[in-house]
């Protein structure tokens, strides 16, 4: 049978060009182009890459305004199979849970086996809509995926890149994983398919596609309050080993780790 | 001729800048006796690190009354030998010169001191939302090496070369005197532009201390088409093309999946797609995305037209970086793939690119030696290595001789110059003297006694 591949994406304000106003010390938004979330990319990648060595097809997902079709024709201009628009009046506003809620409808509809998401978005930067999609579908989820080693019809085995060290695990399909730049390089977009892809029908799936109501979508379907925003605290606290010469930073290693 | 550097020449200089700034014998690095031309190696007599216009004003007025040869030296980076002291003497290091001094932000200048690095100013400038377009491959090069040999660079099709941002100059003459030549003015009738013979002038006219530099403001915008071809020779013959589009990208070089492999095994990063034999490499900037695809999409065509396999579009920080810096790593890599070589930095008109190119080419059989070029294909400026591999040494200088006297004619034939942005220094002397011809030396001459009339600024370059 053949694997179904979705790769969900999000489209975000281009944030190297995000300027703060110096007089109101606000982003200055206007004129902003948007982008396809850098992360997403790798996840188109990766969904492109297994189905040129298995039986499989892709499809990207990407849940957004109407402009947010750009980002489904970049991706099939890449070399994914299918385009999906996931887009409503109803779904503006949605938090991490429910848009993590749409896009598991969307996933179930599509059939898809495996869900690949990027790591975060840039804009909200979360991480939380991947495992989101896996809990509300209870599937298997493995998050910071740096290498997919193998993939067959019952499983998928994927190296994961933990704060200290790397960890391979295998899930069972249907799974959702989120990735990270580690993981490949993503091809460059063609123009031959970039045209192909105006011509291709891109589905949109809204409220009624997916059998959503109003309650469980938008504003009133999301749950999360914001109090307050704050950069969190550095975790990773790098020294720097330092001495005169290699045998001095050499002893001062060795008497860091003697000490642990 | 020249006095040998004495003790007392060294007493002196050290009285200038400090005893901890001079330099001799052994304690001069290796690095000090070459740049990154292979084969020409001598250490001056005397190394003294600079910190300002008034001490090398000091140095030269002595050296001038005691005739002792003076090499300025910026980072080394040069390829023809400019800043190697074959005559021995003092070298200056201006390096250590490397402040900015002042962004003019109402007449668009920064002045800066000669030994800023090209990126410490290129991250300056846009930081602040400005631009200096002249980017040339070898990023730590300073700015007064950049200046002396009007290195060109990438985006010369749009942007010109580094002669075109220089506004004026502080130079010290080989006499000691400090000129100010130039200024922050926009247009100069002011009789004859003495700042654009010191630019390029390799260190053989003057010893550049200051520099106003023109900026632009900075594109808010960039994507690049990587657009493979079947042969090198379609891919080149599509860049007249291109350019009779009047549409004019940022850049346009090309390259060949040999030299592609090569940098990645010296990155050690992969090519975002090695699929076909030749590439070309196209840059657009401007402010806005619609003026960008606009103009891409017609060159898009015009590729396509002429035969590429398609073009694929680089549109993202991330693949911009594995794009380009695979292309800023081409020259390394050849060298690390090889014992030795040699370059040819020819240009041509753009027009004949093609057939410089395939004439190159076919040199490689005809005398049997490795030959690997890549290039600024847009500006008709070529870089051509070729290969030492494991030939012996005369073996080496007969067929590199030979395969250059008949690059620099077929050159010469097509309408080109020695040099495109590499410069003349040592290396080229002869190609020079051949595409000068008479009456042109003794004019290159001239002026050269008219700065110069000791002969003790880097004797030996140029003429
Ligand atoms: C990997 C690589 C890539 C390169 N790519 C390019 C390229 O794309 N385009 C290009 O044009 N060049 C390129 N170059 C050549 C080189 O980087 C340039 O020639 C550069 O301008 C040299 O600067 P430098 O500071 O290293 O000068 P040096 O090598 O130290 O000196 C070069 C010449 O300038 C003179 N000089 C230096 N400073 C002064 C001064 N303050 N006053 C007067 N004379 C001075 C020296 O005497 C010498 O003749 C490349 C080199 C390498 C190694």
């Amino acid at each position: 049978m053949t694997l179904k591949i979705a790769a969900c994406i999000k489209q975000v304000p281009d944030v190297t060009e995000v300027k703060i106003d110096p007089e109101t010390n606000t982003l200055i938004r206007e004129g902003v182009d948007a982008i396809t979330n850098p992360l997403d990319l790798y996840a188109v990648e990766e969904a492109i890459a297994i189905t040129r060595n298995n039986d499989a097809e892709s499809c990207a997902m990407c849940m957004g305004p109407e402009q947010a079709l750009d980002s489904v024709r970049e991706a099939m201009a890449m070399g994914i199979d299918k385009g999906v628009l996931i887009s409503d009046r109803a779904f503006a506003g949605s938090d991490t849970w429910a848009t993590s809620f749409i896009l598991a409808r969307a996933v179930k509809k599509l059939g898809a086996d495996l869900v690949i998401c990027g790591k975060q978005a840039t804009d909200g930067d979360t991480a939380q809509v991947g495992p989101g999609i896996a809990a509300h579908l209870n599937w298997a989820q493995a998050c910071y995926v740096s290498k997919v080693l193998n993939i067959t019809q019952e499983e998928v085995t994927v190296e994961r890149l933990l704060d200290y060290g790397r960890e391979v695990i295998t899930l069972k399909l249907p799974a959702v994983i989120t990735v990270i730049k580690e993981l490949n390089n993503p091809r460059l977009t063609r123009f031959f398919k970039l045209l192909e892809s105006f011509e291709k029908p891109v589905e949109k799936w809204g409220a009624a596609e997916l059998e959503i109501d109003a309650n469980n979508c938008g504003l009133s379907g999301s749950p999360t309050k914001v109090n307050r925003i704050f950069a969190p605290p550095s975790r990773n606290k790098a020294t720097l080993i330092k001495g005169e010469n290699a045998r001095e930073k050499a002893q001062n290693i060795a008497d860091i780790i003697a000490g642990i | 001729m020249y006095s040998e550097v004495t003790q007392s020449d060294i007493d002196y200089v050290k009285k200038i800048v400090g005893s901890e700034n001079v330099f001799i014998a052994e304690e001069i690095s290796e690095d000090f006796c070459r740049d990154e031309l292979a084969g020409l190696k001598k250490s001056p007599e005397m190394l003294v690190d600079v910190s300002s216009a008034e001490e090398v004003s000091a140095i030269m007025k002595y050296a001038y009354e005691r005739k002792i040869p003076v090499v300025p030296r910026g980072s080394g980076t040069g390829l023809v030998g400019g800043s190697v002291a074959i005559h021995g003497g003092i070298m200056l290091n201006l390096s250590g010169m490397n402040n900015i001094i002042e962004l003019d932000e109402e007449n668009l200048t920064l002045t800066v001191e000669p030994g800023v690095l090209l990126m410490e100013l290129s991250k300056y400038v846009e930081e602040r939302d400005l631009f200096y377009p002249p980017d040339p491959g070898e990023k730590s090069a300073t700015i007064g090496g950049n200046i002396s040999t009007n290195a060109g660079g990438m985006r010369a099709v749009k942007y010109g070369v580094t002669r075109d941002y220089v506004r004026g100059l502080e130079v010290v003459m080989p006499n000691g005197d400090i000129v100010e030549l130039g200024s922050k003015v926009v247009k100069n009738s002011s009789g004859y532009s003495l700042k654009d013979l010191i630019i390029g002038g390799e260190g053989t006219l003057g010893i550049v201390t200051k520099a106003i530099l023109k900026l632009l403001p900075l594109p808010k915008k960039a994507i690049s088409l990587l657009i493979p071809f079947p042969t090198l020779e379609m891919a080149i013959e599509t860049v007249p093309l291109i350019i009779k589009s009047k549409i004019i990208p940022t850049a346009i070089e090309y390259m060949v999946r040999d030299v592609i492999l090569s940098s990645e095994e010296f990155l050690g990063k992969t090519f975002p797609d090695k699929s076909a034999d030749a590439y070309l490499l196209l840059k657009f900037d401007g402010n806005s995305t619609e003026e960008i695809e606009a103009a891409y999409d017609k060159v898009a065509q015009i590729c396509l037209g002429a035969g590429a396999y398609d073009v694929l579009i680089s549109n993202t920080a991330e693949r911009e970086e594995s794009i380009w810096s695979a292309r800023g790593a081409f020259l390394e890599a050849i060298k690390a793939s090889t014992t030795e070589m040699d370059e040819c930095d020819v240009v041509v008109p753009r027009n004949r690119i093609a057939e410089f190119v395939k004439f190159s080419d076919s040199l490689q059989d005809k005398y049997n030696i490795r030959i690997r070029s890549f290039g600024h294909a847009g500006d008709g400026n070529l870089h051509i290595y070729i290969l030492k591999d494991d030939l012996d040494e005369e073996e080496w200088k007969k067929r590199l001789g030979q395969v250059f006297e008949a690059m620099y004619s077929k050159s010469k034939e097509l309408g080109g110059k020695v040099s495109g942005e590499h410069g003349i220094g040592f290396a080229k002397i002869p190609y020079l003297k051949e595409s000068m011809g008479e009456a042109g030396m003794q004019l290159l001459k001239s002026i050269k006694a008219a700065f110069d009339p000791l002969f003790i600024l880097n004797p030996g370059k140029i003429c």
